[in-house]
């Protein structure tokens, strides 16, 4: 495969055989899949082919009902959300999920808080650990929300809560960035902020990153790989260009009527 | 000072400072304003009750999670010193006896609870608590032999606290210095020191975290929060606090029982001043506790006036009849819900708030 002889390397994360059941319906469709450092990945696939819910599996918010997840080879599936962000899976959410009530700046200096290990100070307050703050507002002026800062979360507009989930994102500092549909809901003109900040992530060359997206044009620009689910099963894996032009991938893309966006 | 003193965490409103320094002071010379031992019994009950509430309002308020045993944390504390002080006699060795071990009770019990139904919804954990704390208190008047059953325990504090002893001769402002001013003081600067922590607690980088976790814990866990760990650690603080404010009120009564320490009239209270002061601020906690055992002891004699002044009006002093005063007191938290849903800190921040740049 062409992704394989750009990085030879160990797969940062990989799906073994991964399953998951809601009672008959089966989501996620014993879906096996290796991701390298310095790649990125588009998922694609129509609505309710099980993207989302591979996204979740990987980064601990559902368990599988089989199969396993690896992180550098080390089996993870065991482990919660929680204890997976710390070893480096970062994970921004597509319905956006903040703390409403509390300010822009503290939903970023939170994350910052916990990727320090401060959870746990009792002792001090937190309004003396400058360090944190500054290293928030410095992940709020990538996003361009500085001004907003002081606002609650709940108070922004749809497009500025996508930049602030992608701001909690990138103040994980994970090794593997799992994005689900980052610009989905934004307004033209604030795209290619959104845009720029991956091709920035990408650039820095030992990042994995994960793209769940349904916008084509987003996805040609930035993929190095596309992942086709369709109905819970993995049935495309490849190069690009390659993939997009697959009988399977047009015939998945027509039967769900968006064959427009392909 | 001050600011590291309050955590940072400023009353941020003129109005609050304001009431909040009439009642710290009014406490704090409760013993030379007021006269007559009913007076400063009421100082002294908004003392503890301010302690007890505000440990309440980091479950409730801070961390979102609702629990019904925090009376039962209140009673192991009054009942482990009472214990201590009937079994090993009036010695401050059996008070320490008596409130370490109640705290580590208090601890076994809240970490057992919590681990056991925190990982689950909240709902839960609110059964769980309630049906352990009806378990509690019915063993305790059950062990008779043991607890004094619904009688209770009358027992002798060290010679220091008892009201017959005087430490001088002499009196100041008229007041004579025996073991109940003692006892009094031991009472304010404990629950101005727990407050004081408390304060901390609410705003050290933990407190973050449990307001992020009320907020969505779903996404704390994504940061990499361990939400199980964050919300048994904040139920075993309430707990532990909670027991140390039962042991302050056992030393100011000199008996314990289980109506006046674990009936479920108690937790009512401490619902109503929570939400009463404000959910999610400690401050709540003092101004709610003061306005709600202020109304709770005289309100009854407020409206023997009013209606003796009514008297010959038929049916307003049959309104203002003395004994309908719980009904008064209904009828005031439903309009301070309707008006302040917030509390009365948060209505009382609110106007500020938006004129003042907010920190985060």
């Amino acid at each position: 495969m062409s992704n394989e002889a750009r990085s030879g390397e160990v797969p940062v994360l990989s799906t073994h055989g991964l399953t998951i059941r809601f009672g008959g319906h089966v989501a996620v469709n014993n879906v096996s899949c290796e991701f390298r450092p310095g790649t990125l990945t588009a998922i694609v696939g129509p609505n309710g082919a099980g993207k989302t819910t591979y996204f979740n599996l990987m980064s601990g918010q559902l368990p599988p009902s089989s199969g396993t997840v690896r992180l550098y080879g080390e089996d993870i599936t065991h482990l919660g959300a929680p204890q997976r962000t710390k070893r480096g899976i970062g994970r921004a959410f597509q319905l956006t999920n903040l703390f409403p009530n509390l300010t822009v700046l503290e939903n970023v200096r939170l994350t910052v808080q916990s990727r320090a290990g401060m959870g746990l100070n009792m002792v001090s307050m937190w309004a003396s650990h400058i360090e944190l703050i500054e290293k928030a507002e410095h992940f709020l002026h990538l996003v361009a929300l500085t001004e907003r800062r002081h606002e609650n979360a709940a108070a922004l507009s749809h497009g500025d809560k996508r930049k602030l989930e992608i701001a909690i994102l990138l103040a994980l500092e994970p090794d593997i960035f799992m994005f689900d549909e980052p610009t989905a809901g934004m307004s033209v003109d604030e795209v290619p902020v959104v845009l720029d900040l991956i091709q920035h992530i990408k650039a820095m060359g030992d990042k994995t990153i994960l793209l769940v997206e349904h916008k084509m044009d987003v996805v040609r620009s930035l993929a190095d790989r596309i992942v086709v689910l369709h109905n819970g099963y993995l049935v495309a894996d490849g190069d690009p260009t390659e993939v997009m032009n697959s009988p399977i991938v047009q015939e998945a893309y027509l039967g769900a009527g968006v064959a427009d966006h392909v | 000072m001050l600011r590291t003193l309050l955590s940072g965490d400023l009353p941020r409103s003129r109005m609050l400072s304001a009431t909040l320094l009439v009642v710290f002071i009014g406490l704090a010379l409760a013993p030379f304003v007021v006269s007559g031992a009913r007076s400063l019994n009421v100082a002294a009950t908004i003392c503890v009750f301010v302690v007890l509430v505000a440990s309440y309002d980091l479950l409730l308020g801070y961390t979102g999670v609702v629990s019904f045993a925090h009376t039962m944390f209140y009673g192991i504390g009054a009942y482990g010193v009472g214990l201590a002080l009937t079994g090993m006699g009036p010695s401050w060795t059996a008070i320490a006896v008596g409130t370490v071990g109640a705290l580590l009770v208090s601890l076994v019990l809240a970490l057992v609870i919590g681990l056991f139904s925190l990982r689950v919804r909240a709902i839960f954990y609110a059964m769980i608590t309630l049906a352990v704390a009806s378990a509690f208190a019915v063993l305790a008047s059950q062990l008779s032999d043991f607890t004094g059953g619904e009688d209770g325990l009358t027992f002798k504090v060290p010679e220091l606290l008892q009201p017959s002893f005087h430490l001088l001769e002499a009196t100041i402002m008229g007041r004579a210095i025996d073991g109940k001013l003692i006892t009094y003081y031991l009472l304010f600067f404990s629950a101005l020191g727990l407050f004081l922590f408390m304060l901390r607690i609410v705003n050290s980088p933990f407190g973050r975290v449990l307001q992020a976790i009320r907020e969505n814990d779903f996404r704390a866990e994504a940061l990499g929060y361990r939400t199980v760990i964050y919300r048994t650690l904040a139920n075993c603080l309430s707990a532990l606090i909670a027991t140390l404010a039962g042991v302050l009120m056992a030393l100011w009564l000199r008996y314990v029982g289980p109506k006046t320490m674990l009936s479920f009239e108690i937790m009512t209270d401490i619902l109503l001043i929570v939400v009463i002061g404000g959910m999610g601020t400690i401050y709540g906690a003092l101004i709610g506790s003061a306005l709600f055992i202020l109304a709770q002891n005289y309100l009854q004699v407020l409206m023997g006036q009013t209606s003796a002044a009514l008297s010959g009006v038929p049916f307003l002093a049959n309104l203002f009849h003395p004994d309908r005063w719980l009904l008064w007191l209904g009828v005031l938290f439903v309009l301070s819900v309707y008006f302040f849903p917030t509390g009365i800190v948060g209505k009382l921040r609110a106007g500020t708030l938006a004129k003042v740049d907010r920190r985060p």
